[in-house]
């Protein structure tokens, strides 16, 4: 079952989200990515129903590049953030929609960030944060194992703890992951961990 | 309740050429306790539950599409000859499961949505856009009872194209799909059976044959399994065969070999 969990490390910040798409029983796809990148220096993991997911982090997106048009600068990772819960928190008593969130981003003047937003719009300030059955186990290890200013190498070593985890103890836990990190040089995919193959859509 | 007023009544047509006020139309409530009930009942017998097996492939000649043929209210098999591979236009097509009607409505109105892109862009829709258009406006009418499981599989600009689409708003880009309740089965074969680099007969067959084991073990799925494939210049069916008949043609019936006559026993 859907499991995202991210941390903030020095001057960097990660977020991993696993990839199945389950219906009942059945998994349609494991390789759909759940983190969208926003923009050059913001990430955006969603876990949810699938439409809303998709059709919420696309409407966010949308937004804050047209912010970016009309004003020539680019949101800060704390306005998008709170962009974010805005739009859930008026969503909330009209249609609300069904997704959890973890923003991840980085501007020069406050560093590398993490905002942890749910869907009934409450919105948090973390070091790391976790949505889903796996965020059991994804919380208590980054409580016993995280520190402040951890590197690159140290997360992805936390991270891969982390999915091993679930893929060891968790009934349902989804084969594939995907990692993405934000950091002064943007926002960008860093690795899948992948212990099934699905046929990739055919570029070909 | 309405009350009996026929004996009153004349049998002329109710809008008479008299010129004076005809009665106001009226028609016959159910006799029912519980009125939202018996809605929520009707409504459940109009529409098919997911009875039906479909599936879809990408493979290094096009799409493979394909479907049974089987309509079941409950226990009740309305019919054996539907046809749930939904021609959207010559390059793209749409499988169905869930609710006939939404299905066959929606398909219909996404056939008008991508003739008028053509008619106003001069080239034809892309699956990616065609799948999204349809997806968007399921999204829009989400929570409102809509049930709609579909495949949009075609050829454009960018080669074969493959997306699974439903009523709670999801769209999935993907090599391989199978929808309904016969899915589960349908998987079983395909997944075994799938390579990229198929010919057009070995896609077709293992299409066929992931269609008819689903039958054979889904109550809800049977009839005509149907197969497609859409190719560069578009979908042409290739073949459409009683699962009844496939069965013999899979498994032979062979004459069984006797281990033991049965002799008469002498008398003591």
């Amino acid at each position: 079952m859907e499991s995202i969990f991210g941390l903030v490390g020095n001057d960097f910040a990660i977020v991993a989200a696993d990839t199945s798409a389950v219906h009942s029983i059945l998994v349609h796809k494991s390789n759909e990515d759940k983190i969208m990148v926003l923009d050059s220096h913001k990430l955006i993991a969603a876990s949810g129903e699938p439409g809303d997911r998709v059709q919420f982090t696309e409407y966010i997106q949308k937004n804050v590049s047209l912010y970016q048009f009309r004003n020539g600068i680019p949101l800060t990772t704390a306005a998008a953030a709170n962009f974010t819960r805005g739009e859930l928190a008026t969503a909330l008593r009209k249609n609300p929609y069904h997704v959890n969130i973890l923003m991840a981003g980085y501007d020069k003047e406050k560093g590398a960030e993490l905002y942890y937003i749910d869907y009934i719009a409450s919105l948090h300030k973390v070091e790391k944060g976790a949505f889903g059955y796996g965020s059991y186990f994804a919380l208590s290890l980054m409580d016993r194992l995280y520190h402040k200013g951890m590197s690159v190498e140290e997360a992805i070593a936390l991270v891969d703890k982390i999915i091993i985890e679930i893929r060891s103890r968790l009934v349902v836990a989804p084969p594939n992951f995907v990692i993405k990190i934000v950091d002064k040089d943007g926002a960008r995919e860093y690795a899948w961990r992948e212990s099934i193959k699905d046929a990739g859509v055919a570029g070909a | 309740m309405k009350f009996d007023f026929s004996s009153l009544q004349t049998t002329a047509p109710l809008l008479g050429d008299s010129g004076g006020f005809s009665a106001a139309p009226s028609f016959e409530v159910p006799v029912t306790d519980d009125f939202d009930g018996f809605q929520k009942e009707a409504i459940q017998m109009v529409k098919p539950a997911k009875g039906t097996t479909t599936l879809a492939f990408i493979f290094k000649d096009g799409v493979m599409v394909a479907a049974d043929s089987r309509a079941s209210m409950g226990g009740y098999i309305s019919s054996q000859s539907v046809k749930k591979i939904i021609e959207i236009n010559p390059y793209m097509l749409g499988t169905m499961a869930g609710g006939a009607a939404d299905c066959q409505f929606w398909h219909r109105n996404l056939g008008i949505k991508c003739r008028l892109h053509e008619l106003a862009n001069k080239r034809r829709i892309s699956v990616t856009g065609a799948s999204k258009l349809l997806a968007n406006i399921l999204y829009s009418y989400r929570g409102m009872g809509l049930s709609v499981g579909t495949m949009i599989a075609g050829w454009d600009e960018t080669g074969p194209g493959l997306y699974y689409v439903d009523s709670e708003g999801g769209r999935l880009k993907g090599m391989r799909f199978s929808v309904g309740s016969g899915s589960p089965y349908a998987y079983g074969v395909l997944d075994n059976g799938y390579r990229y680099d198929m010919s057009v007969e070995e896609a077709a067959e293992l299409a066929r044959r992931a269609i008819y084991h689903a039958t054979f073990r889904d109550g809800a799925s049977g009839g005509v399994a149907s197969v497609y494939h859409v190719g560069p210049n578009g979908w042409k069916k290739l073949s459409g065969d009683d699962v009844g008949e496939l069965h013999y043609t899979y498994y032979p019936v062979t004459p069984e070999t006797v281990e033991q006559e049965m002799v008469e026993v002498g008398a003591a």
